[in-house]
Formats: C-alpha cells, sequence, structure tokens
C-alpha cells in the first residue's frame, strides 16, 4: 500500500487548480461558484487524507480484534473538522448564489465581463451628465 | 410534477421514511456515523422533497415561514443554553460533567443537546434558504405549481359554498 | 481489489471536473458538480471518515444541488462564450500555484504512517479516553459536541448567520418588474 505514497496529495493539487482555474478563467458568476466547491471539496480531501492510518478503521469503537492486535482508529480531529465545514461550507455557497441572483436582478446578466461593460458605460454617462472630466 | 404519477407516489411513500431516517441519524449519532448536522440536512430534505412535488405553497402551509425562523434561532439558542446551565451548576461552560448524576451521564445529555440545538438550526437554515430561492420568482420551479393549487384551491372552496347553499 | 478502487474513484474524480471546466451547459455543470461529491464521498468512506462521507452525500450533492439549480431557473442556463479563446494569464498563475504546492508536498509525511505528527498530540487522548470520559463509541461524535463543544458552537452560529444573510437577500418575494438595468443604477447613483 505505501508505494501510494503521496498519491493524495498530488490529486488534491489536481483538483484544487482545476477548481482555481475555474474561479479566474471563466466569466459566468454560476461557474465560478462550482469552481469555488471544487476548490473546497479538495481542500476536504488533504484534511481526511492526513487523518488515515493504514489498517486502521473508521473511529467508531468495536470490541473486535484485527488479526489478533487491537484496533487501530484513524484520527477523528480531521473528521470533525470537515464535518462541520462541509455545512458551513454550503451555507456559504448559499449566500454566494443568493448574491448573483441578486446581481441577475439588477443588472439582468451573470457574466462577468457584460456587468464591467455596464459598470463602464455608466460611469461614463454619469460624468458627462455632469459636465465635467470623467 | 403534482399529476405525475411516479413522482407523486413513490415521494409520498419515501417522505416519511426521510423523516424517520433524520430522527434516527440525530438520536443514534453517538454510536454509529451520524449527529446534528447530518440529521439536520436530512430533515430539510425531506421538506424539499415534498416542495419539488406538490408546490412550495403547500410545503409552506406546513411549515410556515415564522416557524422556519423560530427553528434557525431556537437551535443555536438551545445549544448556548446547554453551556449555559452547564455554568448555573457550577462547572465551566459547555463543561457537561455536572449535567448528570455522574460525568458520564452528564457528557451524555449534554451531547444530546447539543446535538439536537445543531440539527434543529441546519434543518432551519436549509430550509430557510431553500424557501428564499424556491419563491423568489413567480417563474420559478414552483411558480406552475402554486397557480394550479391557488386555481384548485378556489374551486374546492367554490364546491363547498355550492354544496352548503344546496343544503 | 480493494486497493484500486481508491486511485480509479481519484481518476474520475479528475475526469469530472475536467468535464466541469469545459462544459457550458450550466445544468450539466451542476448535476457534475453533484456527481462530484457523490465520488468524493466514497473517497472519504475509503479514507475511513464515514461521517463526513455521509455530510458530503447529503449536504454537497444532496443540497448543494437542489440550491444550484434554483438559481439556474432564476438566472440563465448556459454559459457565454469568453471574450478570449485560451486565457494564458490564469494557466500560468495556475501552473505556478500548482508546481509550488506539489514541492510542498514531499515534506508531508507519506499517507497512512502511523507516525506522522498529526497522530502524535490530541488524537490518542481523544481516541482513548473519549470513550470511557463521555460513554459515546463514536469519537467524531464525541470531539464534535463535547472536547471541541466552542468550535461546533462557531459553526452553528456561522450556518445561522448565512441563513440570515440569504434572507436579508432574498428573502422576500419580489413585488414589482424589475427596472431596466441602466435605468436602475443610474437612479440609485443620484441618490448617492
Amino acid at each position: 500500500m505505501t508505494w501510494l505514497g503521496h498519491f493524495n496529495y498530488w490529486i488534491f493539487v489536481v483538483l484544487m487548480m482545476i477548481g482555481l482555474y475555474i474561479v479566474i478563467s471563466r466569466g459566468n458568476l454560476v461557474k465560478k461558484i462550482v469552481g469555488l466547491n471544487v476548490f473546497q471539496t479538495s481542500v476536504f480531501l488533504l484534511y481526511i487524507s492526513m487523518g488515515k492510518i493504514w489498517d486502521g478503521t473508521a473511529p467508531i469503537v468495536t470490541d473486535a480484534l484485527m488479526d489478533g492486535r487491537p484496533v487501530a482508529y484513524s484520527n477523528p480531529v480531521p473528521h470533525v473538522l470537515i464535518l462541520t465545514a462541509i455545512v458551513v461550507g454550503v451555507a456559504t455557497t448559499a449566500l454566494g448564489l443568493a448574491f448573483v441572483v441578486r446581481i441577475k436582478e439588477s443588472y439582468g446578466t451573470i457574466e462577468e465581463d457584460e456587468i464591467q461593460h455596464m459598470d463602464e458605460e455608466a460611469f461614463l454617462a454619469r460624468s458627462e451628465h455632469l459636465g465635467g472630466q470623467p | 410534477m403534482r399529476y405525475d404519477g411516479v413522482p407523486r407516489i413513490v415521494s409520498k411513500l419515501l417522505i416519511p421514511l426521510i423523516l424517520l431516517f433524520g430522527l434516527y441519524v440525530q438520536f443514534h449519532g453517538d454510536y454509529g456515523p451520524g449527529g446534528g448536522f447530518q440529521a439536520g440536512v436530512i430533515f430539510a430534505a425531506g421538506f424539499i422533497l415534498y416542495a419539488l412535488i406538490f408546490g412550495l405553497r403547500r410545503c409552506r402551509e406546513v411549515l410556515s415561514d415564522g416557524f422556519v425562523r423560530i427553528m434557525l434561532a431556537a437551535g443555536l439558542l438551545l445549544y448556548i443554553g446547554t453551556g449555559l446551565a452547564s455554568l448555573w451548576l457550577g462547572a465551566n461552560f459547555l463543561d457537561y460533567d455536572v449535567l448528570g448524576h455522574d460525568p458520564v451521564s452528564g457528557q451524555h445529555h449534554g451531547i444530546l443537546l447539543v446535538e439536537l440545538g445543531v440539527g434543529i438550526t441546519v434543518a432551519g437554515a436549509m430550509l430557510a434558504i431553500f424557501f428564499s430561492f424556491a419563491g423568489r420568482d413567480e417563474t420559478g420551479f414552483s411558480g406552475a405549481d402554486d397557480a394550479e393549487a391557488e386555481a384548485e384551491a378556489e374551486a374546492e372552496a367554490e364546491e363547498r359554498e355550492r354544496a352548503e347553499t344546496g343544503a | 481489489m480493494s486497493a484500486l478502487i481508491g486511485p480509479i474513484l481519484l481518476a474520475f474524480l479528475i475526469a469530472v471536473a475536467l468535464a466541469i471546466l469545459n462544459l457550458r451547459n450550466l445544468f450539466a455543470v451542476v448535476m457534475l458538480s453533484g456527481i462530484f461529491s457523490f465520488l468524493m464521498a466514497g473517497v472519504f468512506v475509503i479514507l475511513d471518515a464515514v461521517d463526513v462521507a455521509f455530510t458530503e452525500a447529503a449536504v454537497g450533492a444532496g443540497i448543494s444541488t437542489v440550491l444550484m439549480l434554483g438559481t439556474l431557473a432564476l438566472t440563465a442556463a448556459r454559459e457565454k462564450l469568453p471574450r478570449k479563446r485560451l486565457p494564458i494569464l490564469p494557466l500560468l498563475v495556475v501552473l505556478a500555484v500548482g508546481g509550488v504546492l506539489i514541492y510542498g508536498t514531499f515534506d508531508m509525511p507519506a499517507i497512512g504512517d502511523p507516525n506522522a505528527p498529526v497522530h502524535q498530540h490530541m488524537a490518542p487522548r481523544f481516541i482513548e479516553q473519549g470513550p470511557i470520559e463521555t460513554g459515546v463509541p463514536n469519537m467524531v461524535t464525541s470531539v464534535l459536541a463535547s472536547y471541541r463543544g466552542y468550535d461546533t458552537m462557531g459553526e452553528t452560529a456561522v450556518i445561522f448567520t448565512a441563513a440570515i444573510g440569504v434572507l436579508l437577500m432574498i428573502g422576500r418575494r419580489r413585488k414589482r418588474k424589475p427596472e431596466t438595468a441602466t435605468g436602475k443604477r443610474e437612479g440609485r447613483d443620484d441618490a448617492v
């Protein structure tokens, strides 16, 4: 089993970078939030990987012995941290999606460059209206 | 979606089981996988399924917005209240040893109450968030069903009126 | 045989993430993110984190998908083509950050090593004394609710706050039709 070594960590880095790439290269706000979720889930994978012990078992007490030895339990502390982080993550994702809905209602679009374009136009229109320099 | 046979009947069979499973996860979390966070989500999922199939309006008749908001606050208050109770009995904040006749049973009571608080808040939060999204727009995914439900309720009221005047 | 399940699931995870990156149909993207969560839950089971897998399957694949579909119903179901075909700057940033992170992983102890520092300090105490002190066989529950009770209280407060935030932002049914975007924003600028 040790040949896996750092395998999970590399997968975690690849997933995290795919998530980061979605966030910074795509203009659609819903897709950005999906990318942020991929990023977040990859961090969960890192934490849970660190808590694993080979030949260990889930941290729930059993009386059984494993091959005549006492049972080794995986580390429960990362599990607790990530368990709460997942639920907090969905609550904050919902807040982000609520922002997206409000942006759609105000601007009529959820594409980043269109929103920026409209903001610039509104700024120019206002400065012309005031008669001064932009 | 209320008039599609398969989702309606399957969901009617499933929803009580989902709610029961939510309660099992809540109170069996000490012995197996589970606990307040998961139970709250599963409990909310049962009501969300109901709202998706039968329309948001009917779901809100069972769980009003006000009740969901009370759940949201009550869970957190139950959590903090457990901490204050242990403070009142002379121990540290959230030190459950004093809540029972011996430390182990005290811990047991404390964990049960705290997990219940977490479950109520999480269920309330998920339902509040879902109701906000689903009730935002008439053209949203519950809008058509709500219009149908309204028309149906009107027809029912008319029929009742006719029956009363006939009798 | 069971040693193969982990790598296969992880390969699926990467394939799904790449599909999320490439697809323009947002409905498909949301469905794939649900599949991503289920696959991740499977990986968590292999890594002995049954409680976490349970939560990920219920929350990530269930509630998040429903919320994202709700958002799509209120916004647009398709992503528009970006102006630039291949954004080179984000790619460079991602490659640089990823390279540094991979370099960093070489200093970490191998996965599953029982002598890793993370298993030395608090965990043995929780594993040995937790079930005796609290009488709760599930150590995750005893750590979550008892030993780290303050932390969980904070997390519950965060969930409460996020729900209040959503209620404040979109909790009320819209009364009137939205005005044209520019007109509305100009009006707001005048008010300021």
